[in-house]
């Protein structure tokens, strides 16, 4: 079997030492900030990225990846005992998993989290490797016409999976991408919307981007009601679940892996998307469903393990096709080609060590994570109590020097002040930062294949219905947008993302 | 707010995407159009822009006839601080050094919150100015001064 030959090589790079060491950093980061207040993975990863730049691409993919599936684990936690969910995904979890710690049951909701979502991350690693190659090789039979649609399905997906008004997203997209379209031209070298600003002649940098809309944008909205949290006096209790929980627990977790699973694929999809979808459908299906809400073990298990496996499969899409299923990933995408590597189908056959070793990474991560996340939970509830107004100012000093190292210029700071303030307008007004920062990546990338599309074709646009796959994606994208423009389908989306 | 907006938040966000697809496409002017083979460097963008402009357009007429809910409160005054603190940092950061702009940094942005006390918050600045120093400058090389020409040093 070759997945198991490719699995031992990515584990051979993996078990590296210098490789476990950045991998357990990246863990152990993912899950401070799954734990602290009011700073998510996607602020995280950006402002650790400038830092990341001088290690070889292996290592440094390795612990940014750790630092999204690790906050995963690490949200959970405080959505169990402090009821404020740590990262967006986690929100579900508190609903039951706080209702437990109140119980007194604390432990045995921290244990049920962190082994579903273990399980689903050794599933989803391993539904990695298997189809992660054949996906490559399709891919890497796309012409430059297959892959524009490809990106055109892509948006239109995040877009259609946002919460919030359609319209507006359609809208940042968009924005998104004209931004990232700042910069000289590759065609034809033309400075396009720089203002003759030397500083803009090579784009917008993604981390300055990403760290005003996420790391400055959040830190504003934040600030409007600071909370006080309040520690749960009750004890944590016997972290071992009794065989009885196991069992009770064991069908959850794996309809939330399988569904997470499939949804972590899906563009604009991930960990959020999937922690919501199992918690509604557990709650529909289990025997148990009246105790829901009021503590019932499956309403933990079973979103915890749909957002550990989103979270993993959402890598598919990015390590396959180089096309971002979610800001982070998209982050991911930044950080790969700043360390030269083109990223799409080629980078699988080209870059074997680096493919393998980042899935391998994964479930050794998992493993990390499960150690760190059960033995050491005093330390991280040490660490939910972290005051915010202590927080955010030392976040602000490491987004400021962050961009500042990139090119070394204060005009990077400015610019991210400047995206800050963008970021939480859009925040007010309702308008997603996400969908922006996916334009913003694809947008280059998007007109370089319209263009060569059109070219080939002799500036024919009928190039993109006359080819099959890309047809077959153009129609599937016209399909969701109308199914979601439908007024009667439109409550359900609303009432789905109400729950 | 005129009465004729029934939905803020759209119009809004209306008059913001009307503005960037208008910018895009005007600016986009002075820039080679090309053809559909042969794509000069304003195809793209005007396209985009256009299509931003349009969605724009359809989000404010949508705004007067659809009832929305209204936009919260701006925290004018925090945004200001944590704004203020940040620019501050970017002008001090070479002239001053490191240090001293990190605790400005701290301290101004900490003005922002409603939890503000003038010794814990010092205390932190200038631990992070000092952490900050040691990690970035001394461990990772960042070329930045730790205590910049300004202080005459």
């Amino acid at each position: 079997m070759e997945i198991f030959s490719n699995l031992a090589l990515g584990f051979d790079t993996a078990l590296t030492l210098s490789n476990l060491f950045y991998c357990l950093i990246g863990v152990f980061l993912g899950t401070a900030v799954g734990v602290l207040p009011g700073l998510g993975p996607i602020a995280t990863i950006a402002m650790l990225l400038p830092a990341t730049f001088s290690l070889p691409p292996i290592s440094s993919l390795i612990m940014l990846a750790g630092i999204y599936y690790g906050a995963q684990y690490g949200g959970s936690t405080t959505a169990i005992l402090v009821n404020l969910p740590g990262e967006s995904s986690s929100v579900v979890t508190a609903l039951d998993g706080y209702k437990m710690a109140r119980n007194g049951e604390a432990g045995k909701a921290l244990a049920i989290a962190a082994i579903g979502s273990f399980f689903a991350g050794t599933v989803a690693t391993f539904l990695l490797a298997l189809f992660a190659p054949p996906l490559a090789e399709i891919a890497l039979k796309f012409g430059p016409a297959e892959y524009f649609s490809l990106m055109v399905m892509g948006l239109v997906a995040s877009v259609v999976l946002a919460h919030g008004s359609l319209l507006r997203a359609i809208g940042m997209v968009i924005l998104g991408l004209l931004m990232g379209l700042v910069g000289t031209d590759v065609n034809s070298g033309v400075p396009r919307y720089t203002f003759d600003l030397p500083e803009l002649a090579d784009g917008i940098n993604f981390v300055v981007v990403a760290m005003g809309m996420f790391g400055l944008g959040e830190i504003l909205v934040n600030l409007e009601n600071e909370e006080t949290r309040s520690m749960l006096s009750k004890k944590i209790g016997r972290l071992m679940p009794t065989m009885d929980d196991l069992k009770r627990t064991a069908a959850p977790i794996l309809r939330g892996t399988a569904l997470g699973s499939i949804l972590g694929i899906l563009p604009g999809g991930g960990a959020m998307l999937s922690s919501f979808a199992a918690y509604s459908i557990e709650k529909k299906i289990s025997k148990n469903s009246a105790q829901f809400g009021k503590g019932a073990i499956e309403g933990v298990a079973a979103p915890e393990s749909a957002n550990n496996a989103g979270a993993q499969t959402s890598f598919i899409p990015m390590l396959t096709l180089g096309i971002p299923s979610n800001p982070v990933m998209a982050l991911m995408i930044g950080a790969m080609i700043i360390q030269g590597i083109q990223p799409g189908p080629a980078v699988m056959t080209e870059q074997p060590m680096l493919f393998w070793g980042i899935i391998a990474s994964m479930w050794i991560g998992n493993l990390f994570l499960v150690i760190l996340n059960l033995p050491m939970i005093g330390l991280w509830v040490r660490m939910i109590m972290v005051p915010y107004h202590y927080l955010f100012p030392g976040i602000l000093v490491f987004c400021a020097i962050g961009v500042f190292s990139l090119n070394n210029t204060e005009f990077s700071v400015y610019m991210m002040a400047l995206f800050g303030v963008f970021g939480y307008i859009c925040t007010k007004i309702g308008a997603e930062p996400a969908p922006m920062m996916l334009g913003f990546i694809i947008g280059p990338m998007m007109e370089e294949y319209l263009r060569r599309s059109l070219l080939l074709s002799r500036s024919d646009p009928m190039v993109f219905l006359q080819r099959p796959i890309s047809a077959t994606m153009l129609i599937l994208s016209v399909i969701a947008m109308a199914v979601v423009l439908l007024p009667s389908l439109r409550k359900k989306r609303e009432e789905a993302f109400v729950e | 707010m005129p009465s004729f907006i029934r939905d803020p938040k759209d119009f809004w966000s209306g008059v913001i995407f009307i503005f960037f697809g208008l910018a895009a496409v005007i600016i986009g002017r002075d820039y080679a159009m090309g053809s559909a083979g042969r794509m000069g460097p304003a195809y793209f963008p005007t396209i985009l822009g256009s299509l931003l402009a349009v969605l724009g357009v359809i989000s404010v007429i949508r705004s007067t006839i659809r009832t929305g809910e209204a936009i919260e409160k701006f925290a004018i005054k925090e945004a200001f601080y944590v704004l203020l603190a940040v620019v501050l940092f970017g002008v001090l950061v070479r002239g001053a050094g490191l240090f001293i702009a990190t605790v400005v940094l701290v301290m101004l942005s900490g003005f922002a919150s409603s939890k503000f006390k003038w010794k814990p918050f010092l205390a932190v600045a200038v631990g992070l100015g000092i952490f900050s120093s040691v990690v970035f400058v001394k461990g990772l090389g960042l070329p930045m001064p730790i205590i910049g020409p300004w202080l005459g040093f």
